[in-house]
């Protein structure tokens, strides 16, 4: 019971809290990250540096009026960003942000987060459908094609690790790592593929196609207003976080560091998760920096890259890092 | 414990599963199904088959209900068009076919002696690593088949669907 | 504080997955509760033509939103359920690579048996590769192509 007791106050914590609020602080960081990019200030007024902005903004979500027009399905309209936010809170499961503190430590591991991922395409293509325009259904329909085309070579540009490690926990891969070294430097080019997948994935830039303001109005959440958008906008922010996270823990060495061991007890476990926050920090700011520096792609050119140069590509890496072990081992 | 954890996962089968045979719209339908799917997913990890539960969500819930999904919302089929496979023809035929299905499942089980294997396997038997050292050394060519299936299957989608072939 | 957090040792049953259960109820409970405060918390206004009618750009909507769309997204959504289960083997494939063990019967040693083992997985794969250049040959993923 204690244990029961113990892990459910660890999840409330986590996805009540922990989550939510690196995603509030994500989008401030990006509004200023964005304006010092474009030479701007950025968010500045509500609090030190523009910190309380999240919370301004959070409470201008509460207070708008729900609106629910009349021409949508009801019933699924009110789903569909539940149905987005969920996976994207639940996939974060097994990640291991600091030494022993996955939510849950499973032999499946990262298959997993990906099991969970491959549910999220509901909440897109439920919310496109649901709003009845025509904006929002073309937005769903391109948002789930992009996603579940992206999501073969995401699954494909993993299995390099697997083959070195020889298994998918998550806190066994942290420990090779620890022992050998990052697996970036033995498969750079897995992890290039699994990065511009996992962009791909979180409909982010140069990937936005589902949401091309020019094109699309607002994509899939185009009918939806108040909090309702806010949940879709929170759980583009947490795939971003559990992205950065996947791609420290599978190929930066997770929350340890090289040639430093940290210390045991409570005090190595903060620590462990203060390298694990640096870690993810430069990679949600590389997802920030991506998005403002490049164009954003044509659908045929996104469909062409995904399913006929970086999926064959994962295969190939796939087949080179197995062919490479197989020559080596006596 | 498990007890309680089966009966909460057997309820959500069956009850998603009914929901989704009752549903007028296809959309609620796919979706009741695909909840049956999960559901499914948490009946194997009670039973040890953690592997098989991932790749039940994977699968069924992640693509194959997705294609689902899309057939019915690309295809936008009005009530007139569902009229003419309605009708108690229909539900007698969809009846006995079910019924038939069930009747060839349950003469397998039986057969195959599936029916006699303890339900509490104890060990590592449903975990990644050991799904596959029989799957890879045993049965080779079987797997070895699974391609050519994958193969004709990628073949008659693309000769469906492509108007004139190049 | 930490080691309650953080649990028991794992032991490689069904109890592991408790908290994945859990948090997926907890998920559900914070998307309910947002969506519940702002229904209960936003002002209600009356409900008026304009506000009830989808957006399009400001202009009076025309015809239908549910059209039909084109047959491509269809041809993708199959062949990803075909490469998706390709991947799938990947996987179980991966970790007996990675960690299985030589039996000393079939295969003498580590050596032997991986190189089993990515034999056994170029021929799949080949196979599959063939169907994907022909898919490409036959420009099923090409968009700009009805």
């Amino acid at each position: 019971m204690t244990y029961v007791l113990g892990k459910l106050l660890h999840i409330v914590i986590v996805a009540g809290a922990a989550l939510p609020g690196l995603a509030a602080v994500l989008v401030w960081a990006e509004r200023r990250v964005s304006a010092f990019i474009q030479d701007r200030l950025g968010p500045n007024r509500v609090g030190p540096a523009g910190l309380l902005q999240p919370i301004a903004d959070l409470l201008k979500f509460i207070f708008k009026e729900d609106v629910i027009p009349g021409h949508v399905n009801k019933t699924l309209y009110v789903l569909a960003p539940a149905m987005s936010l969920v996976p994207a809170l639940v996939a974060f499961c097994v990640v291991p942000y600091a030494r022993g503190m996955a939510i849950a430590d499973v032999n499946v591991g990262i298959l997993l987060v990906f099991a969970i991922s491959s549910i999220a395409v509901y909440g897109v293509s439920i919310g496109g459908w649901a709003g009845n325009s025509k904006y929002s259904l073309l937005g769903g329909v391109r948002a789930s094609a992009q996603m579940i085309s992206y999501e073969l070579a995401l699954g494909a540009s993993c299995v390099p690790v697997f083959l070195v490690v020889g298994e998918l926990n998550m806190e066994a891969i942290v420990a090779w790592q620890k022992a050998n070294g990052w697996l970036v430097f033995y498969l750079f080019p897995a992890w290039i593929i699994f990065l511009v997948s996992s962009y791909a994935e979180t409909n982010r830039l140069p990937f936005d196609l589902p949401e091309a303001e020019t094109e699309l109005v607002a994509g899939y959440h185009t009918e939806y207003s108040s909090m309702k958008f806010a949940l879709f906008f929170l759980a583009e922010y947490i795939h971003m976080i559990t992205a950065s996270a996947l791609s420290v823990t599978l190929f930066f060495g997770g929350y340890e560091l090289p040639w430093v061991t940290l210390p045991g007890g409570a005090w190595g476990t903060v620590l462990s998760g203060l390298v694990f926050f640096g870690k993810i920090s430069f990679f949600l700011f590389l997802f920030i920096w991506v998005r403002w520096t490049l164009p954003r792609f044509r659908y045929d050119q996104l469909m062409n890259l995904g399913w006929k140069i970086l999926f064959p590509a994962s295969l190939v890496v796939v087949l080179a890092t197995a062919g490479w072990i197989a020559m080596v081992t006596p | 414990m498990t007890t309680l954890f089966f009966w909460i996962f057997a309820v959500v089968v069956a009850g998603s599963a009914l929901l989704a045979i009752t549903r007028r719209n296809g959309v609620a339908a796919a979706l009741w199904a695909a909840s049956s799917f999960v559901g499914i997913a948490g009946v194997f990890v009670l039973l040890g088959a953690y592997f098989l539960a991932v790749v039940e969500v994977l699968v069924y819930a992640g693509a194959i209900m997705v294609l689902f999904l899309f057939v019915i919302m690309l295809l936008n089929l009005r009530e007139a068009d569902l009229k003419v496979v309605q009708g108690p023809r229909m539900h007698v035929g969809g009846a006995i076919l079910g019924a038939l299905f069930l009747a060839g499942l349950v003469w397998t089980c039986r057969r195959s002696g599936l029916f006699d294997v303890p339900l509490d396997a104890k060990g590592p038997v449903g975990e990644t690593g050991a799904v596959a050292a029989p799957l890879f050394r045993d049965y080779v060519l079987p797997f070895e088949i699974v391609s050519f299936l994958l193969l004709a299957a990628m073949v008659g989608a693309v000769l469906l669907t492509k108007r004139r072939l190049s | 504080m930490l080691p309650l957090l953080g649990g028991v040792i794992p032991d490689n049953g069904p109890r592991d997955y408790l908290p994945v259960f859990l948090l997926l109820i907890v998920a559900a409970a914070v998307a309910a509760s947002q969506l519940l405060i702002s229904w209960l918390l936003g002002p209600k206004t009356k409900p008026n033509p304009v506000k009830d009618s989808p957006y399009e750009c400001g202009i009076e909507p025309t015809g239908e939103a549910h059209t039909r769309f084109s047959v491509k997204f269809y041809l993708v959504a199959v062949l990803f359920i075909l490469f998706d289960i390709e991947i799938v083997f990947l996987y179980p494939w991966a970790v007996h690579f990675g960690g299985g063990v030589e039996d000393g019967v079939v295969f003498a040693t580590r050596g032997a048996l991986v190189r089993f083992l990515f034999a056994e997985m170029l021929v799949f794969l080949l196979i599959l590769f063939l169907g994907w250049y022909w898919v490409v040959k036959k420009k099923a993923l090409d968009w700009e192509e009805a």
